[in-house]
């Protein structure tokens, strides 16, 4: 579906919509309450890195921006646009299925495990989804695929099967698969937890890179000094409230909030 | 072969000495393959000295255009009916796992039915359908129709015998196909989703590429056991191998070098199967091995290699260091 707004929002710049606007966003599963009214901003460009005690509700927020998972309760906005539901009067109707992966297709997204495809090469897992979904031209699609595992620093592993390739290796080919979609937003889950320590920093120089690029990201992370040099705003999360936010330095070095006086006294 | 790790370090210098051990003995080994080549030797012999194998017989029948017309029916049953099986079968698989409770319902209720009937009383029923739908039609249900048919007429013992092994193949298939879907890691979902790939379009590209890999050796067991059992719709009068073999037999009485011949058939049928199965699983093991497994001539030179070297395992493959 696309909105006159779709087309009109590049235009408005940094003053415009933001691309992600959460208003008192609940989540919950069975009983458990993961997220219990999240309000949250994130404006064109900026990068926020989310960080926190694990069960804090920070994977199931980015999962509830793309879709992943429903909000149960709350307004969550994506670029302007409601996230899986349509307003139409007084009244919500959910998306169809084709409507979300149309949305979904715009943004990208970077897991913890990587999951590459394993049965396609490198090449294939980056081209598979602007073919498939954006109808692009094969010749077009690998073009730009090359080009993005280059500047991922994988000239050389092209063709190469994920089983192949480090953990490192693995995730900058995740990102270039997300990237390959032209998203307008990227989200990261934890994108190096599962990795040895020598091989966070390959990663890491990547997403560093597309920040400094302009891309808009939301990052789930435990890198504080990922947090500290790249990121705008700094967000803590814990038992599915929005704890403390502002900008890196002042969050990191003079945290207001007990509990992440807490937290942080363990991680720094 | 490699040095194990130790041995590697910079600072040294000298790799040991080479063990030179006295193998153990294996004198029970030893007196079991005697046995099995006595009961060989015995087998072979009597292969070839009791004239009532009649292997002049076996060798003038063996391409006879009859059993050769045999054979043909019998490959043909057997790609017919696994094909619709398989097609079924992801149909069903697919159907089962749906959140529709009626959808995944009905898939359950034709496994449960297909599965829990024997296969030879269902070729019978449909070798019977005449008797229960004697005329058919096409056209809206409950409503007007535009064909008609004479049952009778139109399912052959052929068709019987497809519509029987085929409709009960798929009940076997679903259950395979299913089983290879649900191997499939749940973030390979995520990952397609959060590409925006459709459901469909996730379960062609995504999913069933993935769940061939547990789904191929299966599903080559059922095409093996398809190319035997499609023996049965002998009974219902399709001549296949069996049948052949079996109306020569009621003529000339020559019984046992005709089943023989039939055997031998199957056998090379089966035989080709089994290769064809082996590149099949090789093709989709693409980036889940880090080597393609060895092909059955690679195998045999690596095991004739083995078998002369005397040593049972390379000192490599053991697990010393957690047993000390």
């Amino acid at each position: 579906m696309s909105t006159p707004l779709d087309d009109k929002s590049p235009m408005l710049g940094d003053g415009g919509t933001p691309m992600v606007l959460a208003e008192s966003v609940c989540k919950n599963f069975a009983r458990l309450e993961v997220l219990r009214g999240i309000n949250l901003e994130v404006a064109r460009g900026e990068v926020m890195c989310i960080i926190g005690p694990s069960g804090g509700g920070k994977s199931t927020l980015l999962r509830c921006i793309n879709h992943l998972e429903k909000v149960d309760g709350g307004r969550l906005w994506v670029d302007g646009e409601l996230v899986g539901y349509r307003q139409n009067g007084g009244k919500l109707y959910e998306l169809r299925d084709r409507e979300v992966c149309a949305k979904r297709a715009k943004i990208g997204m970077v897991f913890q495990r990587f999951n590459l495809f394993p049965h396609m090469t490198a090449l294939q897992n980056v081209i598979e989804a602007p073919i498939r979904v954006k109808r692009v031209p094969r010749a077009e699609a690998s073009e730009l695929a090359v080009q993005l595992l280059e500047r991922a620093g994988l000239k050389d592993k092209v063709h190469a099967y994920p089983n192949q390739l480090s953990g490192g290796q693995q995730q900058r080919v995740a990102i270039a698969r997300a990237l390959a979609m032209k998203p307008k937003l990227m989200l990261f889950d934890e994108p190096t937890s599962a990795l040895d320590p020598e091989l966070v920093g390959e990663v890491l120089d990547v997403m560093r890179d597309l920040a400094r690029s302009g891309m808009t990201m939301v990052v789930v992370t435990h890198e504080m000094g990922f947090a500290r040099e790249v990121g705008d705003t700094l967000v803590f999360m814990d038992q599915g409230v929005v704890v403390e936010m502002g900008p890196p330095r002042n969050v990191l070095s003079n945290p207001q909030h007990q509990r992440t006086q807490a937290f942080l006294s363990k991680v720094l | 072969m490699t040095i194990p790790g130790p041995t590697q370090a910079p600072e040294w210098t000298g790799r040991p000495e080479e063990i030179k051990a006295v193998p153990v003995r294996h004198p029970g080994r030893w007196a079991a393959a005697a046995i099995v080549l006595v009961l060989i030797a015995m087998f072979v012999h009597s292969l070839l000295t009791n004239p009532r194998f009649e292997w002049g017989v076996i060798g003038s029948y063996f391409l006879s255009p009859r059993v050769l017309d045999g054979l043909e029916i019998t490959i043909l049953l057997t790609v017919v009916c696994m094909a619709i099986g398989i097609v079924l079968g992801v149909i069903l698989a697919v159907m089962r796992l749906s959140a529709n409770p009626l959808i995944s319902g009905a898939s359950w209720v034709y496994i449960w039915f297909f599965r829990g009937t024997p296969v030879l009383v269902q070729l019978l029923f449909w070798y019977n359908m005449a008797a229960l739908y004697p005329q058919f039609s096409l056209g809206v249900p409950f409503g007007p129709s535009f064909v008609h048919g004479n049952a009778n007429s139109l399912v052959t013992a052929l068709t019987a015998a497809i519509l029987g092994l085929g409709l009960n193949e798929g009940a076997y298939m679903a259950e395979i196909v299913r089983a290879g879907i649900l191997s499939v890691e749940h973030g390979q979902v995520e990952a397609a989703q959060a590409l925006g790939m459709t459901r469909a379009l996730t379960m062609r590209r995504i999913i069933l590429p993935q769940a061939m890999r547990v789904i191929i050796p299966p599903t080559g067991n059922e095409t093996i056991s398809m190319l035997k059992t499609s023996s049965l719709a002998s009974v219902i009068t399709v001549t296949e191998l069996l049948y052949a073999v079996q109306l020569i037999y009621s003529v000339n009485f020559q019984t046992i070098p005709l089943l023989i011949v039939a055997s031998l058939w199957y056998l090379i049928a089966t035989s080709v199967l089994t290769v064809g199965q082996y590149y099949i699983e090789r093709h989709y093991s693409r980036g889940s091995a880090r080597e393609l497994p060895p092909t059955p001539l690679q195998r045999l030179r690596k095991n004739l290699f083995t078998f002369h070297s005397g040593l049972p395992t390379p000192p490599a493959e053991l697990p010393s260091g957690e047993q000390r």
